[in-house]
């Protein structure tokens, strides 16, 4: 079998080990929405450790993407534009603050807020760890392929 | 309980020390014996461990209630951290200690090196005060909280948890005796013996009993103690006697933390205390209150223990009051009597014995000036010589007999509480006679009613005795009898108990008595909420005789107990029920909604066995009593006789239905639907009805039943939350003052009137169901004094309580109440007059400001700069200093800024007079708020306490500079822009502020836009409140001037809570999903209010999580824990207590209208901010539309061509229809964006009665008042006009008409009133006449009759408002009259339905 290095291998690569950090995202922001319900942290803090996350999030999602897009990956870049998307809007009808983030304190305790993240964060958790399992198919395939 | 949130700033080591102080100690119960009341078993103990037993509390609660608590260890004093506290904490700019100027250097220097090595001859120095007793564990497990406290019964909850970041400090769990506080302050404090008697008792009380409790351990004490002591209680003395902190200091100031020489002068206890006996109350709310803090305190030092651990003690307080000076907040625990003993003892007065450790007499106590704060911020030198004489006064005698004249006086009070006892009792006992365990308790209620006035003793005579025999299984009766006390009441109860059935249902007893009896076996659970009751007798006749047992129903025909089926019944009939079987006569019911219950009516049932009946049955209460005799009989269980009665009733339904206002109304017919005299809001109706429940007034719920699952609630298509109005103002607040609140582990809810005891041991959680153990304790009963019958202690007698909180609920000691005032003093505002008015009334109410000795106030101004004004007592000027670094605030000088109020007294005075000319000059336009409240916030977190911050103008510069972002030209649109804020600098602010428990209250005076949609959010999450006085001027707009002036004279006099918490507790299964309010939640179930005010509600809404199945009723526990401005801990239980009902009609018919447009006015405002202003208006009207859709589905025939709506929802569209016209929502008409936005703060946060006079004012016709069906309160008749609706049509051409709209008080005269009433009563000839605008005495008091029926009628409705509302009158043909006629929401305007219209609209909507 030849194996050849191809840029496509690369993204999948690469996309594999920030699906990887995505997936501890994911999980990190279901435990604390969690916590969040069952009393045990104070929202102030809650979203002072959330909210920095989110866009280093967004952004290496957004990253292995581009490369996607550079390589070509159109249906593995058309898989996550949905996400994509979702993430542009959601960043855009954030509450008003001076931040960076998402999450705000004093409206986090909502009931409706609390099991819309929370539910946020259980799709994504399926999401990247299909993705990851998708990502290795595609690493195997364009390596093999690519001989 | 809630805790409060630690404090931030502590941290860093410095911090360490303190924490030991508060090491925790665990409270040692008593090992025994709780047997007699008499000698405390504490004293047994003494010796082992070590600790003595509190000096006896010389009251008499004290020593029988207090009997077990045993052996506290000498209480430490908390007050040490406060001080220290900032000092550490803010190392930078507020180097000294900030605030408080008295403690100066001294306590600075002390706090370098905690103790002067030399301090106490006995303990290291360093150890806390406790540290010697076995008792002293260091360990608090609260302090970073991941455990829970490990002291079982009451355990805070720890909040510290839940912020554990922040939370270096420990908590305070320190169990100081408080034994004397406990139990019979609970006996005055029942709230059953009018609050004056109280006050006496208290005084009075000096049990014997206590007397020879205390004089044992104190004699030791005394006599290790004395020689140490001075033989006078100089404050020299007390210097050497805490002593050996003198010389740290250096100077004396460390003794004088007790301001009262009875205090300091105790050896041991720094504990403060003086509570002034004398001072007068203030108000009979706060009698209640006044009334505890005798009681309390008292018990001080308990350093009376072994002469080793008292030393220690002794030094840890020295430590402490080096470090801790000036905060001094401890708390009031020690009694002033006992701390008198301990002087004498020390000085040597007294020698040996103290046998009389008395409670200070009232003489000794007045003469004394009041010393109302525990401690209160050290004068140099104030500790004179004359406070020995004063503590001599103190250890005097009490006087026996009025002690014994204030018992007896309560025992009589209570007495008629006894009868319901039994009443009680006999609940528990019918279960084991024969019905099920679990229904006993709405059976005897049932029977209760059936009854009529009888008590429930009397019951019915033999016959009922009958049956009674016949099942009579004695050995039950026994088993019952144990637990339940007095045999003979229990006896009588099961006759009452059969009573009612047979006479109701002759033949169904039978069998139900015999069915049930196999398993009457236990009994314990007769209390309970049984599972089975609700259930399910889905077999509709054959078996419903055993089923009935259990349902609440049992009352009428037992047939009702099919009722519950949702399947079995119609929808529509249930209302109808056999009523009249039950409930005697009908009239008693009164509201409507008691119909939809079970127990009245068996409803449902009637429909499904109708079919099967001629109506032979008796329709209407009048024939009751034939009724009854009818059935007398009781003979075998005849189905077919009784489902024929039964169906006889559906026949007859709808004259039921009239009777009992459940007929649906068709709202196209009806044209005057607001009942003249006023909305009454639906009382909850339940099995247990002699069960106080909270008063609509404070807690309210949608729904006076609740549906029992979700589905349900979504049928029934209404909004379902509960309004509260937490800290209302109350005429009678029982107070509670005991060692532990009985709470439940698990849920921590507090017990209450709803929990159902178990024995005499054990009481089951009405909230989470478990069962928990109750401590022995409570099951004195101070009346009586006997033990076993826990039913008559206050808790489970009110539902609405005041505890006064243990130390386990500090986290701090209480803070001194600190006012700030940020004043706007630029351009703008000095030319609206404003700052005089504020400086004016501030200076006329500088007395009222609630607060004890160690009140703290300052004052920050703003323009271009910030200014501050130093005003510490040594200064004979008040100095300005001038911050003109706006971008990086700081605070200039850390001390003098925020001074101690009574102190430098004449500095604020002199401030407060010289503050308008000071800046009458000024050129300034700019405003620098955002960093004056930045500087306030640095300047007050190391106390928290209230900013009030007053703008008349745009923040301009520096940090938080906001634009004008409204445009005129939009403000008539259908959609508003920028109701969202334009920064989140303020909300940032104010969630550091709520950190610190800092509100910050926001009053706008503004003429041009201000931006209330940011700067709100200053005040909306730091639990603040905001007011809002547009176009304020004093010359330019003279109507502005009195509200204002009232509404501030109010906001500086009125109660204030700090360092709150509140906490809503839901039966399991319902779950609170949002919160409406100022506030900021911080968990799911926990609001932090670092201030709370009486003027301010709440509301949240719940959600049904998991099916109410088998459980009878639901309830909610509203819990607010906060320090009062006394600087006492409290925490004031709301319960609320609902039924729960399986069927959908019942539930709509039984809402509670108001509250359920009070609740979507709130979830509107959330709308209105989250998507747009015309989603929130669709949304209010399709929530009315679901509302009466729900309805109509639920009926079986709706009527066609008709908008059927039941008696409960007939206001619905009406106030649907005004809310969406009300300023908050209206479109088309020109608002203001600030008055949207502060009409949305205004329906967020008003109580409801408020709120819905803001939404529907109330408008009365005054033209011809009269006398007839007037009120008469003290003496003064008051006319009660009815009110009419809102609309042009019922202003009659020739009349004058009062509009109330919560805030102001219009009075419209229209052009052909007659003259003699103008004359009569605005005193003028005739209406060309009238002066317009009338703003001052614009309604004279003449002394004709019109005149005085008008005033005592404004008068009456101007007492209901927090604060008078100007009373303004218009005429016709004024064009002032538009602020009159913009209110007439029923007619139609150019961009809005009229509320005909409105109605058909709503038909056209509803399928």
């Amino acid at each position: 079998i030849n194996m050849s290095f191809t840029f496509a291998a690369f993204s999948y690569i690469i996309a594999l080990i920030v699906d990887a950090f995505l997936i501890f995202f994911a999980i990190f922001h279901i435990i604390a929405f969690d916590e969040l319900k069952t009393d045990y942290k104070n929202p102030i803090d809650q979203c002072n450790s959330l909210n920095p996350l989110v866009l280093p999030e967004y952004a290496l999602h957004l990253f292995f993407n581009i490369l996607f897009l550079i390589a070509g990956e159109w249906f593995s870049l058309l898989l996550n534009l949905p996400l994509i998307l979702y993430h542009i809007n959601r960043y855009r009808g954030r509450p008003v603050m001076t931040g960076p983030g998402l999450y705000d304190p004093t409206s986090i305790m909502n009931h409706e807020v609390l099991s819309q993240c929370q539910r946020e964060g259980w799709v994504k958790l399926a999401f990247y760890l299909l993705a990851f399992f998708y990502y290795l198919y595609g690493m195997i395939v364009s390596l093999i392929s690519g001989a | 309980m809630e805790r409060l949130p630690p404090p931030v700033m502590n941290g860093g080591a410095a911090g360490q020390p303190q924490q030991q102080r508060f090491s925790s100690l665990p409270s040692l119960r008593p090992l025994g014996g709780f047997q007699s009341p008499q000698p405390p078993p504490s004293m047994t103990l003494k010796p082992s461990t070590n600790v003595v037993p509190p000096p006896g509390p010389p009251r008499l609660d004290g020593s029988l209630m207090n009997g077990p608590p045993s052996a506290l260890p000498p209480r430490v004093s908390l007050g040490g951290n406060f001080r220290p506290l900032f000092v550490n904490g803010q190392p930078g700019q507020l180097s000294g200690p900030p605030a408080r100027p008295p403690t100066g250097p001294a306590q600075r220097s002390v706090v370098g090196h905690l103790v002067p090595p030399n301090v106490s001859p006995a303990g290291p120095p360093l150890k806390p005060p406790l540290g010697s007793g076995p008792v002293t564990t260091s360990s608090s497990p609260l302090i970073n909280g991941h455990q829970r406290p490990s002291p079982p019964t009451n355990l805070p909850e720890s909040i510290s948890n839940r912020s554990s970041n922040r939370s270096s400090r420990q908590p305070s769990p320190i169990p100081t005796s408080q034994l004397d506080r406990m139990e019979m302050q609970a006996t005055p404090v029942s709230g059953l013996t009018p609050s004056g008697s109280l006050t006496n008792l208290n005084e009075g009380f000096c049990p014997p009993t206590s007397r020879s409790q205390s004089s044992s351990s104190l004699v030791d004490e005394s006599a290790k103690i004395s020689p140490r002591m001075s033989p006078r209680m100089s404050p020299i003395t007390t210097t050497t006697v805490s002593g050996q902190s003198l010389p740290v200091n250096g100077t004396p100031v460390s003794m004088s933390l007790s301001s009262e020489p009875s205090v300091s002068g105790t050896p041991v206890s720094n504990m403060p205390l003086n509570r002034t006996v004398g001072s007068p109350f203030q108000s009979s709310g706060q009698v209640a209150n006044q009334t505890q803090v005798h009681l309390s305190d008292s018990v001080s030092s308990h350093s009376n223990s072994s002469p080793s651990t008292v030393q220690s003690s002794v030094s840890g307080h020295i430590s402490m009051a080096s470090s801790n000076v000036p905060s001094l907040s401890r708390r009031p625990i020690s009694g002033s009597s006992v701390s008198g003993n301990h002087l004498s003892s020390a000085s040597g007065t007294v020698p040996g014995k103290i046998t009389h450790t008395a409670k200070p007499t009232s003489g000794p106590q007045s003469g004394v000036p009041s010393v109302s704060g525990t401690q209160h911020f050290i004068q140099k030198g104030s500790v004179g010589p004359s406070l020995a004489a004063q503590t001599h006064l103190a250890t005097s005698t009490v006087p026996s007999s009025s002690v014994a004249a204030s018992v007896a006086s309560f025992a009589a009070s209570n007495s008629p509480l006894v009868a319901q006892h039994s009443a009680v009792a006999s609940v528990a006992l019918s279960p084991s006679v024969g019905a099920r365990p679990a229904v006993s308790a709405p059976m005897s209620n049932n029977i209760r009613r059936s009854v009529g006035p009888l008590p429930p003793s009397v019951g019915p005579p033999l016959a009922s005795m009958g049956p009674q025999r016949s099942f009579g299984p004695p050995s039950t009766m026994d088993y019952r009898l144990t637990s339940l006390g007095p045999p003979q009441t229990s006896m009588g109860s099961p006759q009452m108990l059969m009573g009612p059935p047979q006479t109701s249902m002759g033949p169904p007893m039978l069998t139900s008595m015999g069915a049930p009896r196999p398993s009457l076996g236990p009994p314990p659970t007769s209390m309970g909420p049984p599972p089975t009751s609700m259930g399910p007798p889905p077999t509709s006749m054959g078996p419903p005789p055993a089923s009935m047992g259990p349902l609440p129903t049992s009352m009428g025909p037992p047939p009702a107990s099919m009722g519950p089926l949702p399947t079995s019944m119609g929808p529509p009939p249930t209302s109808m029920g056999p009523p009249p079987t039950s409930m005697g006569p009908p009239t008693l019911m009164g509201p409507p909604t008691s119909m939809g219950y079970r127990p009245t009516g068996v409803p449902p049932p009637m429909s499904t066995q109708g079919t099967a009946q001629p109506g032979s049955f008796p329709q209407y209460p009048g024939q009751q009593q034939q009724f009854q005799p009818q059935f007398r009989p009781s003979g075998p269980p005849n189905v077919t006789q009784l489902s024929q009665q039964l169906g006889g009733l559906s026949v007859t339904r709808d004259g039921w239905n009239k009777i009992w206002g459940t007929h649906p109304l068709d709202l196209l017919q009806q044209r005057q639907v607001l009942p003249p005299e006023g909305v009454v809001p639906p009382k909850p109706v339940l099995a247990q009805d002699y069960l106080p429940n909270c008063s609509p007034d404070i807690f309210r719920c949608t729904l006076t039943k609740i549906p029992e699952t979700k589905s349900v609630l979504q049928k029934a298509r209404l909004p379902f939350g509960m309004l509260i109005h937490p800290f209302k103002d109350l005429e009678h607040l029982p107070v509670v003052s005991c060692n532990t609140i009985v709470r439940c582990r698990s849920c921590r809810t507090y017990i209450n009137p709803f929990v159902v005891f178990k024995g005499e041991r054990r009481w089951e959680c009405n909230l989470c169901f478990r069962v928990n153990e109750l401590p022995e304790e409570f099951q004195y009963d101070p009346v009586s004094r006997t033990y076993g019958d826990p039913s008559r202690r206050p808790e489970v007698r009110e539902a609405t309580i005041e505890f006064i909180a243990p130390q386990e609920y500090m986290l701090r000691p209480p803070q001194p109440a600190t006012y700030l005032w940020v004043l706007d003093v630029s351009r703008q505002a000095v030319d609206t007059g404003y700052l005089k008015i504020v400086c004016d009334v501030l200076l006329a109410h500088l007395d009222k400001i609630p607060g004890d000795r160690r009140i703290m106030i300052g004052f920050i101004t703003f323009s271009n700069s910030v200014q501050f004004y130093l005003m510490g007592e040594d200064q004979k000027h008040v100095q300005m200093l001038e911050v003109g670094e706006i971008e990086e605030m700081f605070v200039p000088n850390p001390e003098d800024l925020l001074v101690n109020l009574e102190q430098s007294h004449s500095l604020v005075e002199d401030f407060l007079s010289t503050l308008p000319e000071a800046h009458a000059a000024t050129f300034q336009t700019q405003s620098a708020l955002g960093p004056a409240l930045q500087a306030a916030y640095k300047l007050m977190s190391p106390i928290g306490g209230r900013i009030t911050l007053m703008t008349t103008t745009l923040p301009s510069v520096g940090p938080g500079a906001l634009k004008a972002r409204e445009d005129p030209n939009q403000r008539a649109g259908k959609d508003i822009q920028n109701m969202g804020p334009a920064t989140d600098f303020y909300k940032k602010l104010s969630l550091d502020c709520s950190g610190q428990q800092i509100a910050v209250d926001l009053f706008t005076l503004n003429s041009q836009y201000v931006d209330l949609a940011t700067l709100t959010g200053v005040s909306k999450f730091s639990g603040g409140c905001i007011h809002h006085f547009p176009n304020f001027h004093v010359t330019r707009n003279p109507a502005s001037v009195n509200p204002f002036m009232s509404c501030l004279t109010r906001y500086i006099t009125r109660k204030i809570g700090f360092e709150a918490v509140m906490r809503i507790r839901a039966t399991r299964g319902l779950a609170i999903t949002n919160f409406h309010g100022n506030f900021f939640v911080r968990s799911t179930d926990l609001l932090s209010l670092p201030n709370i005010n009486p003027d301010a509600g709440f509301g949240m809404q719940v959600n049904i999580e998991e099916s109410l199945h088998n459980i009878r009723t639901a309830c909610f526990q509203a819990a607010l824990l906060y320090t009062s401005s006394k600087g006492e801990r409290r925490i004031r239980v709301h319960t609320l207590c609902l039924p729960v009902s399986p069927n959908m009609h019942e539930v709509i018919t039984a809402v509670d209208q108001q509250a359920v447009i009070g609740l979507l006015a709130k979830m509107a405002v959330d709308r209105c901010l989250s998507s747009s202003l015309s989603d929130a208006r669709d949304a209010l009207i399709n929530a009315c539309v679901d509302g009466l859709t729900a309805f109509k589905i639920s009926l079986s025939s709706p009527a066609h061509g008709a908008l059927e709506v039941p008696p409960t929802l007939q206001l619905l569209p009406l106030y649907t229809l005004a809310l969406v016209k009300s300023i908050a929502f209206r479109g088309g008409l020109s608002t203001k964006l600030d008055d949207r936005l502060f009409a949305m703060c205004e329906l967020k946060t008003l109580p409801l009665k408020h709120l819905i006079t803001f939404i529907y004012p109330d408008l009365y016709p005054i033209h011809m008042l009269s006398e007839k069906g007037a009120l008469n309160v003290d003496d003064q008749v008051i006319p009660q006009p009815g009110r009419l609706h809102l609309s042009a049509e019922r202003l009659e051409r020739c009349g004058a008409y009062l509009m109330d709209t919560g805030t102001t008080i219009y009075i419209y005269v229209r052009s052909g009133i007659s003259s003699n009433w103008v004359e009569g009563t605005l005193g003028v000839p005739s209406y060309a006449v009238i002066p317009q605008p009338l703003y001052e005495d614009a309604l004279p008091v003449l002394d004709t009759m019109d005149s005085q029926l008008l005033c005592n009628f404004v008068s009456h409705l101007q007492r209901n408002k927090p604060y008078h509302a100007p009373v303004l009158v218009l005429k016709e043909d004024n064009p002032a009259r538009m602020m009159f006629i913009q209110h007439l929401v029923d007619d139609r305007t150019e961009s809005s339905h009229s509320y005909i219209e409105f109605l058909q609209f709503l038909k056209t909507q509803i399928k």
